[in-house]
């Protein structure tokens, strides 16, 4: 390793860009079987709430062209029995690992990530974006007062740097980027889900039981990267971007418009090893093109 | 990256593939195959319909659905296929006579199970109802390796099973087929289920493959998808 992808996001050092996105990693443990995960630059763990939950009924997985609808429905252990169970053996691993939380309403959120303040997390995603659950998640990411107000009142409690998951279906993403700015959020992380719905002629129904669901995978890359292009330009605070992200030069186009790291999810049940790849060719790509730093090309365009 | 072997129907849409592989399998496992670059987009999941290890041959029986295995039915001899696997938690090994009753698709892996319970019992017996909607397929092979094979073909076959003193079963085919050989059969048999669901990652990250069990939620593709029946909670579906 050069050193040519160590990067700096909120003040949080990783030693490349290249980060698991929540919900398509668990916690880590079926890809340790796989590679080491010191070789990615962090994880984002599956969103976890301050309550167990079973998840939704139903198909949660329909296939797309380029893409996957899920509806899993944020089935977690609870942060306690993760910290309990899995933050242990998280924490002697060499890499960032990020905590996803979510809630159902203000108190929930804040309870959840105040779970972590004793612990030696470097960075939390907070997520107001997922489409899958009936209340809260995604509703606290749709407008820019909710966002501000979930966002502030995390950061007040948290004691460690916020990091807000944001959802490309709201109305007006920059609105949102820029009050969860205003309230204090380290950074940003986007895109969460697309949301679409699926219906099965042959059983002549809606496929999932919560009639919506949330697209991911390469059908969903052009998107991310127009409103990643439009949030890095509204806010001063750094933006992890993800949506479709399938291999290093994905992740470059995403570093060029300005992302300070990428998230990469749902390639991750495509190809098992995508993530070191990537890290490992955009390393390629910087000894290749003889930058010092990946920073050389971030954000010039 | 394995070779194929050969790739045939067996029946119109019903297709056989068989790969040069080696190594240590349970019947009820499966793999994630896939034969295509990004489209579509994920990997399918297979259990294994048999297994020689002599030979290093490991079979597959598919049935065409979707571009998925469009693709995989156009491959031919010496064509490379991504085998990933194998993964879950098969059938145990069993000491008591068998009862094996597969539905359409869901003789799949029934097969190896046979056989290699026969392998290992060699006075054991085996008997094994195999039910379909509206043509047989795949039979052949089974009444070389099991004791009684009864073949069913319309109605429902969880009506035809008897399950004698000592006898254990195992089951594969549609989820609600499985339910209604749960509830058929009584509760002093031990029943093992092998049960479906769609997967994306195969390897319980996603957690898309959910089921309901007395323990909590567990996923089809790692703890399962072999399933003992008092496990599974059925209420509300699958």
């Amino acid at each position: 390793m050069s050193g040519a992808l160590l990067t700096n996001f909120a003040g949080v050092p990783f030693k490349n860009p290249v980060i698991a996105a929540s919900g398509t990693f668990g916690f880590g443990r079926q890809f340790e079987k796989i590679y080491d995960l010191s070789e990615i630059g962090g994880l984002c763990t599956k969103g976890l709430t301050l309550e167990p939950r079973p998840g939704n009924t139903g198909e949660r997985l329909w296939e797309t062209p380029a893409g996957l609808l899920n509806s899993i429905g944020l089935e977690n252990p609870g942060v306690d029995a993760f910290i309990e169970n899995e933050w242990p053996h998280l924490a002697d691993i060499d890499t960032v690992t990020i905590p996803n939380v979510g809630g159902s309403d203000l108190e929930s959120y804040v309870e959840a990530v105040s779970r972590f303040n004793d612990l030696p997390v470097k960075l939390i995603e907070l997520n107001i974006s997922c489409p899958n659950v009936k209340c809260g998640g995604m509703a606290f990411g749709m407008d820019p007062e909710q966002a501000y107000a979930v966002t502030k009142a995390v950061v007040d409690e948290s004691a460690h740097p916020v990091m807000a998951k944001l959802t490309p279906n709201a109305p007006d993403l920059v609105a949102v980027a820029k009050a969860c700015e205003e309230a204090g959020a380290a950074g940003l992380s986007l895109i969460n889900t697309v949301q679409g719905m699926a219906v099965d002629i042959d059983r002549r129904r809606i496929v999932f039981d919560n009639v919506y669901a949330g697209l991911s995978g390469p059908a969903v890359k052009p998107i991310a990267l127009r409103m990643v292009h439009q949030v890095v330009h509204a806010v001063k605070i750094p933006v992890m971007a993800l949506g479709g992200i399938a291999d290093w030069r994905d992740a470059l186009e995403f570093i060029m418009i300005g992302a300070q790291c990428v998230q990469v999810g749902t390639m991750n049940f495509v190809d098992t090893t995508v993530l070191p790849d990537i890290a490992e060719g955009l390393e390629t790509y910087c000894v290749q093109h003889g930058l010092s730093n990946i920073d050389e090309v971030r954000g010039i365009l | 990256m394995a070779v194929i072997k050969s790739n045939f129907a067996i029946e119109e849409g019903i297709y056989q593939m068989e790969v040069a592989w080696t190594g240590d399998v349970t019947p009820g496992q499966f793999f994630m195959l896939r034969a295509w670059d990004r489209d579509p987009l994920l990997s399918r999941p297979f259990c294994v319909h048999d297994y020689d290890p002599e030979s290093g041959t490991l079979t597959f029986l598919y049935q065409v659905k979707g571009k998925g295995t469009k693709l995989m039915s156009e491959l031919g001899p010496m064509d490379a296929i991504q085998l990933d696997g194998p993964h879950g938690n098969g059938f145990p090994d069993v000491k008591s006579n068998l009862v094996v009753v597969g539905g359409g698709m869901g003789i799949a892996p029934l097969l190896y199970a046979v056989r290699d319970f026969k392998a290992k019992h060699k006075r054991k017996k085996v008997r094994v109802y195999l039910g379909y909607s509206f043509e047989s397929y795949g039979v052949e092979p089974f009444n070389d390796v099991a004791d009684d094979v009864i073949v069913n073909i319309g109605g429902i076959i969880t009506e035809k099973v008897e399950v004698k003193r000592g006898e254990t079963v195992f089951g594969c085919g549609p989820n609600v087929m499985m339910r209604a050989l749960a509830d058929a059969v009584p509760p002093k048999h031990p029943v093992y289920l092998s049960l479906e669901k769609r997967m994306a990652c195969g390897m319980g990250v996603c957690l898309g493959c959910s089921v309901k069990t007395v323990d909590g939620n567990k996923q089809v593709c790692a703890d399962g998808p072999v399933f003992e029946r008092d496990e599974l909670i059925w209420e509300g579906g699958l």
